[in-house]
């Protein structure tokens, strides 16, 4: 195996893993809030998955410039 | 009354999509067993697999197209191993017949149209022409190269890619996703038109749609895009149910199924540019001032750093979506082929090993398949919702 794809190969999963990071804190964010206030669990659950899918944006971006390196 | 409908019209579908079917079924594996045994190589241990699982194997497994024709009993020595990934990208990727099953060494696929503007005019020809590995007035699918399972044709010694407008498989699963919706929706509008006072309550087929779309509007779409909602959601709605039934319909692994539309970059591309229209065509006047002169202090205007970095952000949100989307069907799609790969793989290893990992694979697929359910609706339900947040953001009014 060359060393660039290697690289790609980490780097996808650091991509990976960073996303994992982030999309978990938010889910804790979210379980919290809804567990204090259930009855606005549909206007958290919305934002919830707003801001999921904006990290999942970004770590998407990474994946693919992984993808193209490999 | 409006259930037998749906039967009666499910009924008419379905003799459409297998008549064309039925009286095209072509079967070119065995004029062609010497020419793709000469080019692609052979593999006994994957084709021997292939029918002692035929209960297991996808059946659109085109993997064994060209490696099934010649039949071999037993494993040659010779043999070359089965290849994980180039099955998995074979079945990924679009192509010009739509393939059904292999049976006895036959391939069973409906030829489609293929339309191309070679060096010597317009052709348009039935697939089967070519598929096998023949060549039709110059024109080859490409084995290998970069142009690889593309239609070419030689110009001066090296091959180049005719203007090609051909229905694929993909473009064919968009129309059969068309005719799906197209039936499920003007089956409810006609019973919305028929109600009365009696019976006014949408019953079956029109109020599943009626609870479907009435979920998706006060959930997504009012909330997202705010006061003027109505003007954006047929275009978002639309959107969803392509997106679902897309994805359901690449879940279904036989014939009107099967076809990784979502999982094309090119169709979810096409998706993508049209929220990006929706979004800025829409836009209000202050919402492109706040990209071009936000009301920020002017140094970070002068110097357009922030005009600079707002501007890029109207094309990253669409390509994002874009991305989103294939992504996220793709790695469904491969991760359950790989999943059935293992069948493949293992079957050189004995009866013991290879009936163990077969009820694993077999397991796992009902999991991933089950998973990738929840994936259809989420991404479908992800994407309208992201159009609605972005359109919503465009129809900013100057707070007075």
């Amino acid at each position: 195996m060359e060393l660039s794809s290697v690289a790609a190969v980490l780097s996808a999963a650091l991509a990976v893993f960073a996303a994992a990071f982030g999309i978990s804190k938010i889910g804790k964010a979210a379980m919290e809030a809804i567990s204090r206030q259930p009855e606005s669990a549909g206007n958290i659950r919305t934002s919830m998955i707003i801001v999921a899918a904006l990290i999942e944006g970004v770590a998407l971006f990474a994946v693919v410039i992984c993808f193209m390196a490999l | 009354m409006i259930l037998s409908r749906t039967y009666r019209i499910l009924i008419v579908m379905l003799l459409a999509l297998a008549l064309p079917g039925a009286s095209s079924f072509c079967a070119h594996a065995e004029d062609d067993a010497v020419t793709s045994a000469a080019i692609q190589p052979v593999s006994p241990v994957q084709t021997d697999s292939v029918s002692a699982h035929t209960g297991l194997e996808m059946p659109s497994d085109s993997a064994a197209r060209a490696d099934a024709a010649p039949m071999v009993a037993g494993i040659a020595p010779e043999a070359e191993p089965f290849n994980p990934k180039k099955m998995v990208m074979e079945h990924l990727a679009d192509s010009y017949d739509w393939h059904i099953t292999t049976f006895k060494g036959r391939h069973i696929s409906i030829p489609l149209p293929v339309i191309v503007k070679s060096s010597t005019g317009w052709h348009v020809f039935m697939s089967n022409r070519i598929t096998g590995g023949g060549t039709y007035k110059g024109l080859y699918i490409a084995k290998e190269g970069s142009h690889e399972g593309k239609i070419v044709e030689d110009v001066d010694g090296d091959q180049r890619r005719p203007i090609d407008i051909s229905l694929t498989k993909t473009a064919c699963g968009i129309l059969v996703v068309c005719a799906i919706m197209l039936v499920l929706f003007l089956t409810a509008a006609r019973a919305y038109k028929k109600r009365n006072e009696v019976d006014y309550c949408p019953k079956g087929l029109a109020g599943l749609l009626e609870w479907l779309i009435d979920s998706i509007l006060d959930s997504v779409i009012k909330p997202c895009v705010g006061e003027n909602y109505l003007k954006f959601a047929p275009y978002l709605l639309t959107a969803f149910f392509f997106i679902f039934c897309s994805n359901l319909l690449g879940l279904v692994p036989f014939f009107p199924g099967g076809a990784n539309i979502t999982g094309n970059i090119a169709v979810t591309l096409v998706l993508a540019v049209a929220t990006f229209l929706a979004v800025n065509l829409f836009g209000t006047k202050e919402y492109y001032k706040e990209i071009f002169w936000p009301d920020v202090p002017v140094f970070l205007k002068a110097i357009p750093l922030m005009p600079v970095i707002e501007f890029i952000g109207i094309f990253t949100k669409p390509f994002a979506l874009m991305m989103r989307l294939f992504a996220n069907i793709m790695a469904g799609h491969s991760i359950i082929l790989s999943i059935s790969c293992i069948i493949f793989a293992t079957a050189h290893l004995g009866a013991a090993v290879n009936g163990s990992m077969t009820a694993i694979s077999v397991l796992f697929m009902v999991f991933m398949n089950c998973l990738e359910l929840l994936v259809a609706f989420l991404q479908a339900y992800v994407f309208t919702m992201l159009s609605s947040v972005f359109i919503g953001l465009a129809q900013v009014k100057h707070e007075e």
